[in-house]
Order: C-alpha cells, then structure tokens, then sequence
C-alpha cells in the first residue's frame, strides 16, 4: 500500500515508482486525494504494464494495480 | 507514455496566442503573460516596493486564479487543503522570485522570450533545466515537503477572494493603488480583456495541469512528455506569430527588457528550475492550484510577491540592456547586491533541498 494523500505531484508518482522498482509487486494498492495524482499514478501504472481499477474513498481514490 | 495529451498541446497554443494578443493589445514586448514580472508589478501597485516603472494591478494574475478557481468548481475539482511545510513554501517562492527577476522572467517569460528569438532566454534555459534536473535529484533522494490536509473551505476561498477584491479595486478604485507612468508598468493591455483572457488561460491551465517545470522534470524523472508538449508548443505558436508579425529577432542584444549577463541569466533560471522542482510546479502552477484550494501554494504566491518587493526595494532585479545618449550599448545585469543575492537563494535552495530529504525511517525516529 502506497499513501501519497496529500502530496503534490510528482510525488505520489515518485513513491509508487519507488515500490515498483523495490518489490515489482503483482498487485499494488495506492492512495491519492486529487484528481492530478489520479490521473498521473494511473498512466505512470499503465505504463509499467500494471491494469489500473479506480475506485472512490471518503478522502479521494483507491488505485489498485494488478499484473 | 508518449501518448500526446491534446489538452496540454491545446492549452500551450491558447497561452502562446494569449501571449501575442496581450502584447499587440499593449502588454511589453516579449512579456505578454509573465508570472514573475506581473506579481512584481501587483506588488508595486500594493505599495510594497517603489520601483515607479513597474508597478500596475495586472488583471493576468487575479484572471489565472479566478478561472481555474472556476473550472475546479465546475469539475468538482476545487478542495481546500494545506498545511505541508507552508514557511518553508513562504521562503521557497520568495527565493523563486529573485532569481526570476535577476533573469527578468518567470519560465513562462523565458519560454516567450526564446519565442521571440532572445538568444540569453535561450542560454538562460540551460539554468533552468539544470536547476530542474538538481531538484529531481533531491526528489528521488527522498525530498519531501510532507503531506497536506484537508482545510476549512474559508482556506480554500482565500485567494480567489483576494483576487476577486484585487480585480474590484482595479475596476472601481484604480487611484487606490499605484501605477505607473511609464515603464514597462505603463504598458498594459485593456483590464477587462485581459482578464477575460487571463479567465480563460487560468481555465485551460487548471485542465491541462501545464506546467513549465514539470515539463523538464517528467521528461527526466519518467520518460514522460505529457507536459513537455505544452512547453514546446507555447515556443512553436509564439516563433510562428512573432515571425508573422514581424517581431522575431534572433540576437542576444537589443532584446524588450532583457539583459545579457549571462552568468546571471544561467544562475537565476537555475534557482527558478531547482526551487519550483522542490514546490511542485513553476508559478504559473502555483496560482492555477491556489485557484484550486490549495493554501500552501496560496502562501507560495504571498511568498513570491513578497521576495518581488525585496528584489525592487534592495536593487537586485535584473537591470534591462539600454542605449545612452552617445548611442553606446550599455550591457545590464544585476548590482553587486543582486549578485549576492542570487547566490544566497542557491544557498537557501540547497539548504532546504538537503534537510527535508532524510529517509523516512530517520525522520520519524
């Protein structure tokens, strides 16, 4: 689980980029709380060949990544 | 990645028309829309420097603020937040600022000025992205300004209330305020039009999340040109239009309020790059998300608009080329003072850039 609520960008795509090239995990749940992040994490995800679901929370969106 | 987002490549081409308009409607030559130049003239016209060539209420700032403050409400968008290191944010903008001013440009202006042919604008960018390439450094070093937290919506609404007071006081007070004569304060396009131009770059920029850092630092951090694209076509309209108009000049000398110390140019653009990397976008960045709630980047222009008035009050912005009576060349630059402050503020940057970036695990031990 990746939290970047609250953080500009590019952080939250920094911090998922850092996990990925760690763990290279099969699945990855990331948190964000602005359409920007949403829209950034998601297309960074896509990139690295992830399937993206966005599903809403009470503080903004729920990205989970799967292989 | 290398999908072209049209948005960005739209919004790119509206600034960079916006920018012609603004300057065939009276705006200087060269500085049709300018982040750093147009808080300076506000801070001018609010009193807080005395500089009586630059100082006017620039409807461009409070128009960029009010349209995307518009659109985050229509798209749902707008969300008061705050509270990720605001003093250090405060400091940040205000160094951002100095160095902008000692090349005579925000990256919106030296993206212009290379438009329209300014050999230092285009030297200049070398600073610019070295000091965004030094700032990704710090960021994959674990820079972190921490996170922010959901405000009152009274935080979020601070900005576009002071920009809708700023633009009131323009249209119904205009005495309450300086303005100056001549200078490049006294050129300026119609207010309303350039309001309404402003509303509508504001708008585009919010959608688009155009940003002249993040361009540089996305292509360097990811591989991604997302933004990239819009930096290059506010270039690529502005070459075209100036070319048509007659206005493009490829010289280092002779430019609209532009110097060529370069060593200056280079330093300043770097401090701009590196210290707007570490903010999270270059002041045009910084009003579209004050736009959207956001009270850090809201306090990052309060810092910017104060470091316009120390540059002014202290002689370190960037003195323009001139002529003399003899016809000679005189070459600008910045004094002494502005020397050192410049250098300060790599200081400033570096300081900050090196204690906000521990690990995570030392810093909450």
């Amino acid at each position: 689980m990746v939290d970047a609520r609250g953080l500009l960008c590019p952080m939250p795509v920094i911090m998922v980029q850092k996990e990925v090239k760690a763990n290279a995990p099969q699945t990855l749940e990331v948190l964000v709380d602005d359409v920007c992040a949403k829209e950034n994490v998601t297309r960074f995800g896509k990139s690295q060949g992830y399937k993206v679901a966005v599903s809403d929370t009470d503080d903004g969106y729920k990205l989970t990544f799967t292989k | 990645m290398k999908k072209v987002n049209w948005w960005v490549v739209i919004s790119g081409v509206c600034v960079g028309i916006a920018s012609l308009v603004l300057t065939l409607l009276g705006n200087p030559k060269n500085m049709g829309f300018c982040i750093a130049c147009f808080e300076r003239d506000i801070a001018g016209a609010l009193s807080l420097h005395s500089a009586a060539k630059v100082q006017y209420l620039r409807p461009e700032i409070m128009g960029i603020v009010l349209g995307a403050f518009i659109i985050a409400l229509i798209t749902k968008e707008f969300k008061p937040k705050a509270g990720s290191s605001p003093a250090t944010r405060f400091v940040l903008g205000a160094v951002v600022m100095i160095g902008a001013l000692a090349f005579l440009g925000c990256p919106l202006r030296m993206v212009i000025r290379i438009g329209g042919g300014d050999v230092n604008a285009m030297i200049a960018l070398l600073g610019f992205v070295l000091g965004v390439f030094i700032g990704t450094i710090f960021l994959k070093r674990g820079f972190n300004l921490k996170r922010a937290y959901n405000a009152p919506l009274v935080e979020g609404y601070t900005m576009p209330t002071i920009s809708l007071a700023l633009v009131v006081v323009g249209l119904i007070a205009p005495v309450a305020i300086k303005m100056s004569v001549e200078g490049p304060g006294s050129m300026h396009a119609p207010f309303l039009i350039a309001l309404a131009i402003a509303l509508v770059v504001g708008a585009l920029a919010q959608k688009s999340r155009l940003c002249m850092v993040g361009g540089v630092r996305d292509a360097i951090l990811f591989g991604d040109f997302k933004l990239l694209y819009g930096f290059v076509a506010i270039i690529v309209t502005i070459i075209i239009g100036n070319l048509i108009l007659g206005n493009f000049k490829l010289s280092m000398l002779s430019q609209p309020i532009a110097h060529s110390s370069t060593l200056w140019n280079v330093l300043g653009m770097m401090v701009v790059g590196w210290g707007s990397v570490l903010l999270g976008g270059c002041p045009l960045r910084q009003l579209v998300l004050a736009g959207e709630g956001n009270g850090d980047c809201a306090v990052t222009v309060f810092g910017m608009i104060i470091g316009a008035a120390m540059s002014h009050n202290f002689g370190w912005a960037g003195n323009p080329d001139s002529t003399n009576e003899l016809g000679e060349y005189i070459v600008g630059g910045i004094s002494n003072g502005g020397k050192i402050a410049v250098i300060v503020c790599i200081a400033i940057v570096l300081v900050v850039s090196l204690v906000n970036s521990k690990k995570e695990a030392k810093s909450n031990g």
